[in-house]
């Protein structure tokens, strides 16, 4: 099953049997953004809640927490990037967010894919900011099955939106 | 054989799998390692040469743009293209070519029907009666129209195994205007009974519309048996090229609707107040048609033909059954099959959950054995609703598979469950 490993490593697994941070939070006073990828169904649901909205990219993500359901790719990364950002401001978290789909889109360039990300590359790789990628790195084997990073993305780019959405 | 009756395999002479096979070059291929096991011939059947063949000659030998050109080349694509829409109309037992209009797929053709037929007919309070488990090409194009026209629509619901629930069927067609309905679940693979549907719809006043994407590639297909008013399905699931489907509808229907898409060809006459259209079907077919498609499809037909749909429909039918005893017999709890347990008025395709794995995670591991099989929701979210599962892994066959695939598929499902130990 070559490739396989890469791709389903054991904390990946982990995060799929056991998530962390899944569940709801009462809205308001947190906000509510659901993602969908419409090509395979997979939802994920992010319910942030920030100490002080009004204070923008210098809040501080209190708390957060995951609904939806799919795969284990959609689901662990999920649950990962809830666990990476909770406790930090939301200008943290952008930054994890622009490091983590870097490394998704710097390997999908190399795969030869669209580069429909590569805005990004050349910007955050290898340089985590104030949050360390961590079990994220897990993640990186996912750009050898490009039709799994979407997967991979759905999450965070949910988490981005209840940002965007925060702020209005 | 009207679609609603799976044959059974009876005295036709069993399909040849290993000729069949050649007749397929991309299944000789390598995948992952392994022989290519394609079980995802709902989504999109593979090509025999055949249909490459007549294209590549199609191109050599005799295109031009069709219609009203004076010069025998032209006069040759035109030929080549009507002689396919004769082709495609005696397929489904359509009485006459301008019966058959050609479109990019059965969506758009379903879409025809919505927007040409729907908009013109249909009006506030009008009802459109589908089934829970129609793909959404066969719900999305309702859906608009009950925006816009503010047609209510009315669903026909499931048996708990996964048929069409007849129960309230009398109660949905009352005062229907049409009722629009699938010949084979792009899911489940359950065949509804569409004659008998067909049937009442018309004794309650309603039209009848068949979804045939599934359906047509692997039985006989006759308009008449079946009660339709209007069938619709895509060249590339029955082995022809992608980018050409097909409306067949009655005549005296086609001449009262008003023209889809405007443009070349659908026309009589222009002027800068207004327009003549075409006669049909040409009034549906603006622009340039797909004609090396048509030519395409044409072929793909006779292939079919020549080894028979009700062989083929026998020959699924035989995998299905196979199917259908050794995944529950090897698997047990671990494999959920939705969908009729038997293989009695059903297509091959089967849908399934496995090991609490996700299908999309089922997919990945399976594609590392050269198995293709589709995860997803299949383009049927209101049928994963009533399923209550967000996605499911589906296997389909075709005339090229054989119970080697389906062995294949269960080996690729056992290390699947040893991969991930849940």
């Amino acid at each position: 099953m070559s490739g396989l490993e890469d791709l389903y490593r054991e904390i990946i697994l982990d995060h799929y049997r056991s998530p962390r941070n899944r569940g709801e939070l009462p809205v308001p006073p947190a906000t509510r953004s659901d993602g969908f990828n419409p090509l395979c169904g997979d939802e994920i649901v992010v319910y942030l809640q920030l100490d002080d909205p009004s204070k923008g990219d210098d809040a501080l993500i209190d708390d957060i927490r995951i609904g939806g359901q799919g795969c284990s790719i959609s689901q662990s990364s999920a649950s990962m990037m809830s666990a990476a950002v909770k406790g930090h401001t939301v200008a943290e978290a952008r930054h994890l967010t622009r490091a983590f789909k870097a490394m998704m889109s710097i390997h999908e360039g190399e795969l030869g894919g669209d580069g429909s990300e590569s805005e990004l590359s050349g910007d955050d790789s290898g340089d985590v900011g104030t949050i360390a990628l961590g079990d994220l790195d897990a993640l990186k084997g996912v750009v050898k099955f490009p039709v799994r990073i979407k997967c991979a993305t759905l999450g965070w780019n949910t988490l981005l939106q209840g940002f965007d959405e925060t702020a209005d | 054989m009207a679609a609603g009756v799976v044959r059974p395999v009876a005295d036709l002479e069993p399909l040849d799998a290993a000729r069949i096979k050649a007749d397929f070059p991309i299944l000789a291929r390598p995948a992952g390692g392994s022989r290519l096991v394609f079980l995802d011939s709902a989504a999109s059947s593979q090509r025999p040469t055949a249909v490459g063949e007549a294209i590549d000659r199609y191109y050599a030998e005799d295109h031009a743009n069709v219609h009203r050109a004076a010069y025998a080349l032209a006069e040759r694509a035109t030929n080549a293209m009507e002689s396919g829409r004769r082709r495609v109309a005696s397929f489904v037992g359509g009485s006459s070519a301008e019966e058959i209009v050609f479109t990019k797929n059965a969506t758009e053709s379903l879409n025809l029907v919505a927007r040409s037929w729907g908009a013109a007919n249909l009006r506030p309070g009008d009802v459109v009666v589908l089934s829970l488990m129609e793909h959404h090409a066969n719900i999305v194009p309702w859906l608009q129209l009950a925006e816009s026209h503010g047609v209510e629509l009315r669903w026909l619901g499931l048996t708990p195994e996964g048929r069409l629930d007849l129960s309230g069927i009398d109660e949905a067609l009352d005062g229907a205007s049409l009722l629009s309905i699938t010949g084979m679940s792009n899911v489940l693979g359950t065949v509804p009974p569409v004659a008998e549907l067909a049937e009442r719809a018309h004794a309650a006043g309603a039209l009848v519309c068949v979804d045939a994407c599934q359906s047509a590639p692997h039985t006989i297909t006759r308009v008449v048996d079946l009660g339709a008013d209007f069938l619709a399905f895509s060249g590339h699931k029955l082995c022809g090229p992608t980018g050409v489907g097909v409306l067949w509808a009655r005549t005296e229907l086609l001449e009262s609707m008003p023209p889809f898409l405007g443009g070349g060809g659908m026309i009589l006459d222009v002027r800068t107040d207004g327009f003549t259209p075409a006669a049909v079907p040409h009034k549906f077919e603006a622009g340039t048609p797909p004609i090396a498609e048509i030519v395409g499809l044409a072929a793909a037909i006779d292939y079919l033909e020549d080894i028979g749909l009700d062989r083929i429909a026998a020959h699924e039918h035989m995998l299905t059954e196979y199917a259908l005893e050794t995944l529950p017999a090897r698997f047990g709890d671990d494999l959920t099959i939705f969908g009729p347990a038997n293989a009695e008025h059903r297509g091959g395709i089967v849908s399934f959950a496995f090991a609490d794995i996700h299908p999309h995670d089922l997919s990945q591991v399976l594609d590392t054995h050269g198995v293709c099989v589709r995860p997803g929701h299949h383009c049927a979210k209101p049928l994963m609703r009533v399923l209550g599962v967000g996605a499911t892994a589906r296997a389909s066959w075709y005339l090229y598979n054989d119970t080697d695939d389906i062995d294949a598929l269960a080996d690729a499902l056992a290390d699947a469950r040893s991969f991930f130990a849940i």
